[in-house]
């Protein structure tokens, strides 16, 4: 190797190990921290009565949206509200005593299985418990 | 891998033609003698500049411009994202040095004379552009909403509300209110990353452009000298300069990082040692110093109107210094500079002196 070469090699090297350098911290910045998520374990949903039979309210479950049902026999149902297709919100029909997911149609029964449209599988399902005036949600063990 | 980037780079020329350009540097010429080291700051404020609006840039990913949030977001970026300590230390600590580098570009243009015709203009420019990197600077100390950063929002505030005639209606406008307030930092922040950039690039551009058109400048009585071409000679003496201080930028924000301070509170008691960024603080001690009341005026009053009549004047100055124009010397206009200079450098060193005033 001739000494311009060498020359050359060595710039040429340095101005990679800067341009690297520069760019490392950069693309670290931009990729988003990690944070903690707020994770639910029990929720007070809502208040005994507080649901006539057959409407729905939507709760906090630590960062997502969840549907506390009274069905029109009475049951108590709780499921995440996050429709396993695109992730839109689903909402209770009081009319057909389903979930619908208005984002593509996707519609559940009360036991969050697939009734019809494209969500690939049922939703998340909580269990539900009355305590004092309290209903209770937690996710199954 | 020599046959490889030369193929790329014919690729790129022939559909380029950067050819052209580097010839066009390489005609272009820039004197040298004993003077020339103080060229190098004009390029080094752009190397900032382009530093600051990169680093500003990925700030903008993080911050939250609310008085809930401010803080906390500059904390985050802070303390949780990667990195996020360097890009915040590298944009404060540029943007003071950028104003240091910006200072010493114009009195050393000032003393060089740099401004005769027909480089007036370039000088008006770059006398704008001193006003906008300052309003840079005193819009984005507010923006981490910090104790000091409020109250020294508030002090300078109130001095723009002091001007005759338009003051309350100028500290109005800049606080989006009566005082410094969500609405001032909404303010704020819209005039730091909106506004001054927009009106930064386009007074950047013209400023270089003038010195493309002209030249460099000569000192008074420099006759014909060596001259060096601009590509690549000069490029790669500037480039060693940014090295350099790049280099110096990276130590300092590894051992001096930018810090956060307290979270401000519009209730608390103003803090001990209230004080401005250092560029400001010549004005600052200056309004502490001046009597209350000097010739029946207000002293505050009258202490703003002459920093105006400075600003003016020094703005307006190759149009008053009409021996340098005919390239005689003027030593007047000289020394009233470096009273003016000595003056800020006093002043802003007393800021810093533990005294009792």
């Amino acid at each position: 190797m001739n000494r311009r070469k060498f020359i050359n090699v060595f710039l040429g090297g340095s101005l990679f190990g800067t341009i690297a350098s520069f760019l490392y911290p950069v693309i670290r910045y931009l990729i988003p921290p990690r944070q903690a998520e707020a994770l639910a374990k029990r929720v007070a949903a809502a208040k005994v009565g507080e649901l006539a039979p057959n409407s729905a309210k939507l709760f906090k479950f630590g960062s997502a949206p969840a549907l506390l049902i009274n069905t029109a026999e009475g049951d108590l149902r709780a499921f995440s509200a996050i429709c396993t297709h695109l992730t839109c919100t689903v909402r209770y029909e009081s009319d057909t005593g389903t979930l619908l997911c208005p984002c593509h149609n996707g519609r559940f029964d009360l036991a969050g299985n697939v009734i019809s449209g494209p969500p690939p599988r049922p939703l998340d399902a909580f269990e539900v418990e009355v305590s004092g005036d309290e209903i209770f949600v937690f996710k199954k063990a | 891998m020599a046959t490889w980037l030369d193929s790329a780079r014919s690729y790129l020329e022939e559909r380029l033609k950067f050819s052209a350009l580097t010839e066009l540097g390489r005609k272009k010429k820039v004197p040298q003698h004993k003077h020339s080291f103080w060229y190098y700051f004009g390029g080094l404020c752009l190397f900032l500049f382009i530093i600051q609006a990169l680093t500003g840039l990925l700030l903008l990913l993080y911050y939250v411009p609310s008085v809930d949030a401010a803080h906390e977001s500059i904390r985050f970026i802070m303390s949780q994202v990667k990195f996020g300590w360097l890009i915040r230390s590298v944009h404060s600590w540029t943007a003071n040095i950028l104003i240091g580098a910006i200072f010493i570009h114009m009195f050393s243009a000032f003393f060089l004379k740099a401004y005769r015709p027909p480089r007036e203009l370039t000088w008006v420019s770059g006398f704008f552009l001193l006003l906008v990197f300052l309003a840079f600077g005193f819009s984005g100390y507010l923006l981490p909403w910090n104790e000091l950063s409020f109250f020294a929002t508030r002090v300078g505030t109130d001095i723009a509300g002091t001007v005759p005639f338009v003051g309350k209606a100028l500290k109005a406008f800049i606080l989006g209110g009566p005082e410094v307030s969500g609405a001032t930092l909404t303010r704020f922040f819209w005039f730091h990353v909106a506004i001054l950039p927009a009106a930064a690039l386009v007074i950047i551009g013209l400023h270089i452009l003038l010195v493309q058109i002209l030249g460099m400048s000569k000192p008074i009585g420099i006759g014909e000298t060596e001259e060096i071409s601009f590509y690549p000679h000069f490029v790669l003496k500037d480039a060693q300069v940014w090295l350099l201080v790049l280099a110096a930028v990276g130590i300092l924000c590894v051992f001096f990082p930018w810090g956060i301070g307290q979270k401000a509170d519009s209730f608390a008691p103003t803090p001990v040692g209230i004080k401005p960024e250092w560029y400001f603080t010549f004005m600052f001690t200056t309004l502490k110093l001046v009597p209350a009341h000097l010739f029946s005026v207000e002293g505050e009053v009258l202490a703003i109107l002459v920093f105006i009549l400075g600003g003016l004047l020094s703005m307006l100055v190759p149009f008053i210094d009409r021996r340098a124009s005919r390239e005689q010397k003027s030593s007047v206009i000289s020394v009233i500079g470096f009273i003016i200079l000595v003056y800020i450098i006093v002043m802003t060193a007393l800021t810093y002196l533990p005294l009792k005033w």
